[in-house]
């Protein structure tokens, strides 16, 4: 379903009663869920709109769905996840995957690029009882996404007009530029020209208002590739002009959206 | 333009108060976060003295050599464009009475402040001119731009600083400003001596002089004063240059060239160099509210043409490459600007070329793409 065939679908449900939401977690550290719960001001208001029905963090109390929206954070990485993101879906009128893991697998998508057996046998003491996927993967690979909302964690305020034009039947205004243009308008001198830190803003998809840059810190990347993302361009000017390494520019990459940041061919050192 | 005066330090603090106590809110530039950047000022202590800025594509240092200059700066990466039309603001709010239902909407004005801007280049003055041309001169008025480029007061600095990206003469303007201002200074530090030459060009501008008070320049000052200003010019002319040369047809025939592609291989689309332009100018608006769906608000904000939403009309972007939305940038900048306000759009600050993050320098670009199109003629 899209939001276009939503505005005909909830409308109704809203009126006759609240429409139900339901927060699921996957392989994740719980963050963006807690930016629900970090809405101090708004959460209210929220809960005078939505029947809060399935939120584990916040309340034990935990009703049957079908859910009229699902927000669902984490990646798939185990057995078991696979099949309840299917039953999560199969009770979602509408899924909105939010934050780096749900999206792009998030840090723990680090095993994709190796052995899972290596890591097990190295961290817990009895491997035997650890079952697990060989890669973490998001969710939008395995079920239908309505909606993405980036970031890790995600922004409350982003989060907030997602639920807000949910309500309304209305298409989000989720900006799809780069963290440079949110730079700009805070007008922050860029950090690459000016102090030559490395920084993932200009293939960075913009959501956090350029949180790092205003504290005088590089992009981490952690709202994931932006549109017509072009990390070769980027990562060779790093390599010739800031003399980053091999090795330096695969770290800078895989960090918290390792999967979806694709690493060019580099240059030979 | 009345005849040049000399100024010391002193009166300079002396014109900040004058302002200050005419109503003005007085913005210059300022180190911070190694850069120059502009904000509000009312003490000559927060100007930059001593720091000069070195640049070329896609780098800019700052150093301090310890000499007293207060503008020995070129140009820091924020144009003055930020006061007259902001980054970001709220065009109106709306509230639903919860007894009632009536919906009240109430329009965000502008302050309304007199602004003066002191420090203000050549390129900027240009800049300021051309954005004239897109909210004041044409058939609609932009009332907000309106209202803060009313009584805005400007001491110009003829540049005595120049870095490799300035261009300013292969625009017509500049590095000296003859025009557009109310006061204009040129700063010469020369065997231990600092003091300014000033010129008044508007009513407002001679009255504020004659308030300072100044003292007449002596034959050897004015030497020195054509001397900075002479070097400075000669500098500029030394830098690679736009070749402006039948530019608007090149960019035409040009549409279909492969050159785009090749430029989109660098080319981040980051919009940074929009986002630096001072004479780009547009904008977008987005509507938010709260979650009870009582209050809304609507937001105009700086836009850029290398964002995939800008172009999206009915199912999708119409320029999704980024080879279509640097063409797009740089034809209307130097080529269709022309049909649409009868100039160019560039103004040769070289804001672009320094703050591109991969060092993208349009002057290099426009001659690739005659050399491509001579090749293609042959």
């Amino acid at each position: 379903m899209d939001w276009q065939s939503r505005i005909v679908t909830a409308i109704p449900t809203a009126m006759d009663t609240k429409p139900k939401l339901a927060v699921w977690k996957f392989a994740s550290c719980d963050g963006c869920q807690l930016s629900l719960l970090d809405c101090e001001d708004e959460l209210l208001a929220v809960a005078q709109q939505l029947d809060i029905a399935h939120f584990s963090e916040a309340s034990s109390q935990v009703s049957e769905g079908p859910f009229d929206l699902s927000l669902v954070e984490g990646s798939v990485s185990t057995p078991d996840d696979l099949e309840r993101i299917q039953k999560v879906r199969q009770q979602s009128r509408f899924l909105v995957s939010i934050g780096a893991c749900a999206s792009a697998g998030g840090i723990q998508a680090l095993r994709n690029y190796a052995d899972i057996s290596d890591y097990i046998s190295v961290v817990y003491a009895s491997p035997s009882y650890i079952s697990t996927l060989k890669t973490s993967t998001p969710i939008s690979q395995h079920v239908k996404v309505d909606f993405e909302l980036r970031g890790c964690p995600i922004d409350k305020h982003q989060l907030l007009h997602v639920i807000q034009t949910y309500l309304q039947g209305r298409r989000p205004q989720i900006s799809s530029d780069s963290v440079c243009v949110d730079c700009k308008r805070n007008q922050i001198p860029c950090l690459m020209v000016s102090q030559q830190q490395a920084c993932l803003g200009p293939i960075t998809h913009a959501g956090c208002d350029a949180l790092c840059p205003r504290f005088n810190r590089a992009c981490f990347g952690c709202f994931g590739p932006k549109n017509n993302c072009n990390t070769r361009s980027l990562t060779a000017w790093l390599q010739s002009e800031q003399a980053l390494s091999k090795p330096e520019l695969t770290r800078l990459l895989h960090t918290f959206n390792s999967d979806s940041f694709v690493e060019p061919e580099y240059a030979e050192e | 333009m009345t005849e040049c005066r000399k100024w010391n330090v002193e009166h300079l603090q002396t014109l900040l108060d004058v302002l200050n106590a005419q109503g003005y809110c007085i913005y210059g530039p300022q180190l911070r976060s190694d850069a120059v950047v502009y904000g509000e000022i009312d003490a000559i202590e927060q100007l930059p003295a001593g720091w000069h800025d070195q640049q070329s594509a896609g780098s800019y240092r700052m150093d301090s050599d310890g000499d007293p200059q207060l503008f020995g700066y070129a140009l820091g990466p924020q144009s003055w464009r930020k006061y007259l039309q902001p980054p970001r603001e709220r065009l109106w709010s709306a509230k639903t009475n919860t007894d009632t239902q009536a919906i009240t909407v109430s329009e965000s004005k502008p302050a309304g402040k007199k602004m003066a801007f002191l420090g203000i280049r050549a390129c900027e003055v240009h800049a300021i001119d051309i954005q004239d041309d897109v909210f004041l001169n044409g058939t609609i008025q932009d009332n907000r731009y309106a209202a803060r480029r009313e009584n805005l007061f400007l001491v110009a600095v003829n540049c005595g600083h120049v870095v490799s990206t300035c261009f300013c003469t292969s625009m017509g303007e500049g590095p000296k400003v003859d025009a557009g201002f109310d006061l204009c200074l040129t700063e010469v530090y020369k065997n231990g001596e600092h003091f300014f030459a000033v010129a008044a060009a508007s009513d407002c501008g001679r009255s504020v002089l004659q308030v300072c008070g100044s003292a007449k320049l002596s034959e050897s000052d004015k030497r020195l004063v054509t001397k900075v200003e002479r070097d400075a010019r000669l500098a500029v002319e030394q830098n690679v240059q736009l070749n402006t040369e039948g530019i608007e047809q090149l960019f035409y025939n040009a549409s279909d060239s492969e050159y785009w592609q090749e430029l989109a291989d660098r080319c981040l689309s980051c919009a940074n160099c929009t986002m630096v332009c001072p004479s780009c100018f547009c904008s977008n608006t987005t509507d938010s509210g709260d979650v009870s769906g009582r209050k809304f608000e609507r937001w105009q904000q700086w836009d850029s043409c290398f964002s995939a939403d800008f172009s999206y009309l009915h199912g999708g972007s119409v320029r999704a490459s980024t080879a279509s939305r640097y063409r797009q940038w740089l034809s209307h900048k130097l080529a269709s600007w022309q049909q649409q306000f009868g100039r160019s759009g560039c103004v040769g600050c070289g804001r672009c070329v320094s703050w591109c993050p991969v060092g993208i320098d349009l002057r290099a670009e426009v001659q690739a793409l005659r050399l491509r199109s001579h090749n293609a003629d042959d």
